[in-house]
């Protein structure tokens, strides 16, 4: 056996999202990358670089913005996108609400994850998108395991996890009608651990969230949950200071911190290795009930 | 560290899925909130039950029962591994067939009480036929039947006798208690008959064929890169995954079906020109001459090319509730290629109990049987015996656009 004719894991897994990537690119009329400014969706973009240069993406990249997303993340966005000159589109969960199309949620823990799926729908209308690339991984949560690389969502955008088309060998299916579109997850096959070793073989930057910092927070059903504009304290909440990280980063109402130290790749593969816990185990949204994500895919979620 | 892409088949209650959660749970790669969630939800006799792991639908924890194939992920130090949970249920063998297509290995469960039965029949003829170069049956139940080794002897030896005309290049038994533990992770302390390895010590060690650069150069173009930029004024790139072998810079390559040549200027990847590339890398290739390449043509080199045809016989299975009947039209599509067929006949289906063929004439949903089909327009490809990447195809419906067959070619007739 010699090395020269053998891909690490890594580089298969590499070779195998740059194959997806380019089958949508020759698939589909008018794709679009969602990106978040998250490490999954940065790791997207990078792969994308691998894919289509010296040409230009053939996909605009575009930010559902729910109006709670961490300063940090949407700095890194706008960022990113000037520095490999790529467009970006971002539309406002925000604007939703205005119009009256989206309802913000009330109580103590309001959450705009789930009305972003009503801004994401309105979005693939408006640019009449035919596929939407995602950083969904299925070692993320139980639902997510179940799905295809190429998802096909009907033309209200759900999932109907009972009737999904087989997927062989790596022949993707992306002919669809008009109105569906086909939800596409490139790194499907990564774990999360798999990411981040990515990311630092390939020195790819991250927003500072990642990396530990100090921040406000109170206890929250458990978890570190950092104290922002957009969280509602009350008298039984104890405000703190301590040294986190994140380990996902989504909307500030529902992603927690970490208490970390890991402030360098080394650190956190190291920490990833030996947690413990999921990455999902701080995200609030997926503890509502043991089929969260499942019925929010059903609804159209990406 | 490299990668095992595997698949785990048996019947409903054969313990597939306890399996599944016993090998992640045995190799600690269980998440404490994953462990809390289920605990929650419930204990059978005590312990934990480890099916509700694997099991991601409502549906499947309301019934009990795997409906979809769910993509599990665990690593050991010595190897990363991905495993295709297939259901076991006879309406679901297309989500075997599904799961099988991207597996280096397959893992068959036998009840050890039940023996060698109907079921292990369809999914061991499912590897053979998907060709998975390795099978390891795992005789599960061994705690319910004495952990008998008379008992693991007799199933072997059943299973030889009926696998005889199926083509494995690996065959393996293990006798194990997916429930207990027993020889999956840990060695049995209650079979010190057992001589063998573990389940996860197999699985570990197993020798997978890595050297692609054995097999036949096969180069399907996917996308082609044209910036037609100041910079990049003339470049004209193909893009691709590489199917099969290895192509080098100055190769002598022909573009297929068209039959034109020329010669690789440079392949690229991201960052850089290499001097080579081999499966399953993703690169783009520069030609010295300006030909008309586009998506689906292949790219090969000179020597030992597929076969260019549009008649092809293939082994089909049937994936629709609307049966096949020969005069059906479909999208074919094969490595990055998608062009119109239409089934001219039905030689036989396979009685995937007896390995018999039988006449017939149609193929009804979750059938196997051998087709021609004649495509709009030739197409290059090997058999799928010698190359799974360019042999393999499936067919889609235009009215639905579901993907409704896949095939295995066996050759042009």
């Amino acid at each position: 056996m010699t090395t020269r004719t053998r891909l690490s894991h890594l580089q298969q897994l590499e070779a195998e999202s740059i194959y997806i990537l380019r089958e949508v690119a020759a698939q589909f009329e008018r794709p679009a990358l969602l990106f978040s400014g998250g490490k999954d969706s940065i790791t997207l973009v990078h792969l994308a670089l691998k894919a289509f240069r010296p040409g230009k993406f053939p996909f605009p990249l575009v930010h559902i913005d729910t109006g709670h997303n961490f300063k940090e993340a949407l700095q890194f966005r706008d960022d990113l996108a000037n520095r490999i000159g790529e467009k970006l589109i971002v539309r406002y969960v925000q604007d939703s609400i205005d119009q009256g199309k989206a309802v913000e949620e009330k109580g103590k823990f309001p959450s705009r994850n789930a009305i972003q799926t009503v801004t994401l729908l309105d979005t693939i209308e408006e640019f009449k998108f035919d596929a939407c690339i995602g950083g969904a991984r299925r070692d993320e949560e139980k639902a997510r395991a179940k799905e295809r690389v190429f998802s096909v969502r009907d033309e209200f955008g759900s999932w109907d996890p009972k009737l999904q088309r087989p997927e062989l060998w790596n022949i993707y299916n992306g002919k669809i009608h008009v109105g569906e579109n086909v939800r596409v997850f490139p790194i499907s096959n990564w774990t999360e651990l798999d990411v981040w070793e990515y990311i630092k073989a390939e020195n790819i930057p991250l927003p500072s969230l990642y990396f530990s910092h100090k921040r406000q927070i109170v206890w929250r059903e458990n978890v570190v949950f950092p104290v922002s504009e957009f969280v509602t304290l009350d008298s039984s909440d104890k405000v703190e200071e301590k040294t986190v990280r994140f380990r996902t980063v989504g909307d500030m109402t529902c992603t927690a911190a970490v208490e970390s130290e890991a402030n360098s790749l080394d650190d956190i593969i190291r920490e990833i290795q030996t947690s413990r816990t999921t990455e999902r185990g701080s995200r609030l949204d997926d503890k509502r009930s043991e089929a969260a994500m499942e019925e929010r895919k059903r609804g159209g979620y990406f | 560290m490299d990668l095992l892409r595997f698949i785990t088949a048996g019947s409903v209650d054969d313990g597939k899925s306890t399996l599944i959660g016993r090998l992640l749970y045995d190799s600690k790669s269980v998440f404490q909130d994953q462990l809390e969630a289920i605990e929650k939800t419930g204990q059978v006799n005590g312990q934990i039950n480890l099916a509700l792991l694997t099991d991601g639908l409502k549906a499947e924890r309301e019934q009990g029962i795997t409906i979809d194939v769910a993509y599990k992920y665990f690593s050991t130090p010595k190897r990363k591994f991905i495993i295709a949970d297939a259901p076991g249920h006879i309406q679901y063998t297309r989500n075997m067939v599904t799961g099988a297509s991207n597996s280096d290995l397959a893992i068959i469960l036998i009840d050890a009480r039940k023996g060698v039965i109907e079921q292990t029949y369809r999914h061991s003829y499912i590897a053979s036929l998907l060709k998975i170069p390795h099978v390891v049956i795992c005789v599960n139940k061994m705690d319910l039947v004495d952990f008998s080794k008379e008992r693991f002897d007799e199933i072997v030896e059943d299973y030889k006798n009926f696998a005889s005309d199926l083509d494995f290049k690996g065959l393996e038994f293990i006798p194990i208690s997916a429930l207990n533990g027993d020889n999956v992770v840990d060695t049995s302390p209650n079979m010190s008959w057992w001589k063998g390895k573990t389940l996860l010590g197999y699985l570990e060690d197993l020798e997978i064929e890595v050297d692609e650069t054995k097999h036949e150069p096969r180069f399907p173009v996917q996308y082609v890169i044209r910036p037609q930029t100041e910079d990049h004024h003339d470049y004209r790139g193909y893009a691709g995954q590489v199917r099969s072998g290895l192509f080098k810079k100055g190769d002598d390559i022909a573009v297929l079906p068209s039959g034109l040549r020329s010669k690789i200027k440079s392949i690229y990847t991201y960052e850089s020109e290499v001097e080579e590339a081999f499966a399953p890398m993703s690169v783009t290739i520069l030609l010295e001459d300006e030909i008309d390449i586009s998506r689906g043509d292949m790219i090969v080199t000179d020597k030992h090319q597929p076969i260019v045809s549009q008649d092809i016989e293939a082994e089909l299975c049937w994936m629709d509730a609307k049966s096949l009947v020969p005069g059906n039209k479909y999208l074919l599509r094969q490595t990055t290629g998608s062009v119109k067929s239409a089934v001219k006949e039905i030689s036989f289906r396979i009685d995937i109990q007896t390995h018999e063929k039988l006449e017939s004439s149609q193929l009804a949903l979750n059938e196997i049987g051998r087709i021609k089909i004649r495509t709009a327009k030739p197409i290059a490809f090997d058999s799928y015996f010698e190359n799974r990447g360019t042999g393999s195809f499936v067919l889609v419906d235009e009215g639905t656009n579901n993907t409704v067959g896949a095939g295995m070619i066996v050759g042009a007739y």
